[in-house]
C-alpha cells in the first residue's frame, strides 16, 4: 500500500499555490519524468487529456511547448522557458497559456529521503485575474462540495 | 456553478489572514459575538470588529440584527465556491500523478534489470 498519494494544494497568498506530492521513486526519476518528452506524454494532463504536442529544450533559456487535448477535441495550448535548471534537485521556469494573458512564475523542489520524493511546487501567477482563468480553463469540475473537505480547509489554513 | 473570479479574489483575500482564518474556524461550530470571538486573542475588540467587517464584505460571514450582540455567523458558499477552486486544481495534478505513479514504477523495475 502507498503512502504516497496524497496530492496538498494551498492558497498561502492571493497569487500563490503551493502544491505538494510524494512519489515512491529516487528523485533522479521524478525529475526525468517532468523533464522528457517521451515521459511526460505518458503522464501530464487531467484524466481524459492527452498531450498532443510536446517539446522539450531543457537548457537554461530553453523551453517547452505543450498543447493539451480534451476528450471533446478541445485544445488547450501552454509555453515555458527555463530559467533554472539543477537536476535532480530543482528547477524554476516561466509558463503561460495560449488563451491567457500572463506568464507565471514556477519553482519546483524535490527533496529526497528514503528513496522517496516530495516534489513541491509554487507557483506565482501575475495577478488572482490569471490565477482564476487559468484554473477554471478546460479543467475537471469536481462537484465535491463536502463540507468535510472545508472544514479540512479551513482547519489546514489555521 | 462556476465560482465568479471577483467572489474568489475577495474570499481568499479574506482567508489571507490567520486571525480570520481563526475566527472562521470558531464560527464553522456555531454563530458567536464579538466578546465571545475576541476571548482566544490577545486582541482588542475593535481590532476584532475590524477583521469581522472584512470576513462580512467578503460575504463570508453575516451578523445579528440585534444591536447589543449582532452575533456572527458563518456563510457557507463563498467558501465552497474557494474550496471548489482549489478541489479543481487538484484534481487537474491528482488525474495526471496517479498515471506519473504507474510510471514511476515501469522506470523503477527497468532500473533494477
Amino acid at each position: 500500500m502507498r503512502n504516497t498519494g496524497t496530492l496538498s494544494v494551498s492558497t498561502p497568498t492571493d497569487l500563490e499555490i503551493v502544491m505538494t506530492r510524494a512519489f515512491d521513486a529516487p528523485r533522479a526519476l521524478v525529475y526525468e519524468a517532468f523533464s522528457k518528452p517521451e515521459l511526460l506524454r505518458q503522464w501530464f494532463g487531467p484524466r481524459g487529456w492527452s498531450l498532443a504536442v510536446c517539446e522539450v529544450d531543457l537548457r537554461v533559456g530553453g523551453g517547452f511547448r505543450f498543447v493539451l487535448r480534451g476528450p471533446d477535441g478541445k485544445e488547450m495550448g501552454m509555453r515555458g522557458t527555463y530559467l533554472e535548471l539543477a537536476p535532480p534537485e530543482r528547477s524554476v521556469h516561466l509558463e503561460s497559456f495560449d488563451d491567457y494573458p500572463g506568464e507565471s512564475h514556477v519553482t519546483s523542489l524535490f527533496v529526497e529521503k528514503s528513496g522517496q520524493t516530495t516534489l513541491t511546487v509554487t507557483v506565482l501567477y501575475p495577478s488572482k485575474q490569471v490565477r482564476d482563468a487559468v484554473i477554471q480553463s478546460g479543467m475537471e469540475h469536481g462537484a465535491a462540495e463536502s463540507y468535510d473537505r472545508l472544514a479540512e480547509l479551513l482547519m489546514a489554513r489555521v | 456553478m462556476q465560482p465568479n473570479g471577483y467572489q474568489l479574489d475577495a474570499t481568499f483575500a479574506a482567508l489571507a489572514d490567520p486571525t480570520r482564518r481563526a475566527i472562521l474556524a470558531r464560527l464553522a461550530s456555531g454563530e458567536a459575538t464579538v466578546t465571545e470571538l475576541a476571548a482566544p486573542f490577545a486582541m482588542s475588540q475593535p481590532a476584532i470588529s475590524k477583521h469581522l467587517r472584512v470576513l462580512e464584505r467578503a460575504g463570508l460571514i453575516s451578523r445579528g440584527r440585534d444591536a447589543q450582540r449582532r452575533p456572527s455567523r458563518l456563510v457557507a458558499q463563498p467558501l465552497a465556491a474557494a474550496n471548489e477552486w482549489l478541489e479543481n486544481y487538484r484534481q487537474f495534478w491528482e488525474g495526471s500523478f496517479h498515471r506519473l505513479d504507474e510510471l514511476l514504477d515501469e522506470m523503477k523495475s527497468k532500473e533494477r534489470r
